[in-house]
């Protein structure tokens, strides 16, 4: 059973992330405290965005399971995108 | 080949991740509503924003992220064998959730108390957008706080399978799972603390 061998990943590895997420936090923070305009935004969903990403391959072992997985994820998340760019699409031109 | 349980992991996580992106379109759903009416009333929801408490919003990050390495290094600690290890990890994670739920408390108590509330009489003579922005925040950080208090039952379920090694080494997909669905909890407070929290300007 090749599952057996399905990949352990080590308290190290988990530790380097979770101080990664604790940094890109503060950042969040402190970028937020300046008035950069529609940037704010975009900057703090984009470090959102980056932690997410972190979350879902390291703490959730997307990156360990197979393309299966990988391209579910995809779709779900065009989905979305899907569901957001249209209804924007609606919303600003009205 | 009777006496054989036929385990299938890769069904039982890909089982798993199909309600994850049910979850993850459900939170979308709200994040499509903060985000048409951010674009509506972004004056607005800066002035309701800033009456949200970055060091709540903070705080819960900060339990929250730190919940989230407890379950994953809990998985790592089982397999490798360490089942004391798992448990107090996992036990951490309870903590970390009822810690997270008694900020909440706190937090919702005071805007209350305030007067800031679905329906209250105050939210009404606020500006639309300052009404919206609320309405929603409360919606939103309440079905996520549900998650975290069904994320921590799910959790503390897990823990009584590993104490009577249901669950071990050998066959540990329900503890997998059940930290996918904790993960999902970090993940929605993740963008939901820079939406609410952050919006200064």
């Amino acid at each position: 059973m090749s599952e057996e061998h399905a990949h352990i990943v080590s308290y190290k590895t988990f530790l380097i992330i979770w101080v990664a997420l604790l940094i890109l936090t503060g950042i969040t923070i402190a970028v937020a405290q300046y008035n950069l305009g529609a940037l704010n935004i975009w900057v703090a969903l984009g470090i959102a965005t980056l932690k997410a990403g972190l979350v879902v391959a390291v703490f959730m072992h997307m990156q360990y399971e197979n393309r299966l997985f990988k391209l579910s994820l995809l779709s779900a998340l065009t989905i979305l995108a899907i569901f957001i760019g249209f209804t924007f699409f609606d919303v600003l031109y009205r | 080949m009777s006496g054989h349980v036929h385990k299938d992991y890769t069904g039982a996580k890909f089982g798993m991740w199909l309600f994850l992106f049910t979850e993850i379109l459900l939170f979308g759903g709200l994040f499509i509503l903060y985000s048409v009416y951010l674009a509506r009333y972004p004056q607005e929801f800066i002035s309701a924003g800033k009456e949200l408490n970055v060091w709540f919003g903070g705080g819960n990050t900060l339990v929250l992220l730190t919940s989230s390495l407890f379950v994953a290094v809990s998985i790592t600690a089982l397999r490798r064998g360490s089942k004391r290890l798992c448990l107090g990890l996992l036990g951490g994670t309870i903590v970390c959730a009822v810690i997270f739920m008694v900020n909440k408390y706190f937090e919702w108590s005071a805007k209350i108390d305030h007067g800031i509330y679905p329906g209250s009489a105050h939210l009404k003579e606020m500006l639309p957008g300052e009404m919206v922005f609320f309405n929603i925040y409360y919606l939103t950080t309440g079905l996520h706080g549900i998650h975290v208090v069904i994320g921590a039952l799910i959790l503390a379920w897990t823990m009584v399978l590993i104490i009577n090694d249901k669950v071990n080494a050998n066959d540990w997909v329900i503890l997998e799972n059940a930290g996918l669905y904790w993960h999902l909890v970090d993940l929605i407070w993740i963008f939901i603390f820079p939406l609410y929290y952050l919006i200064l300007h």
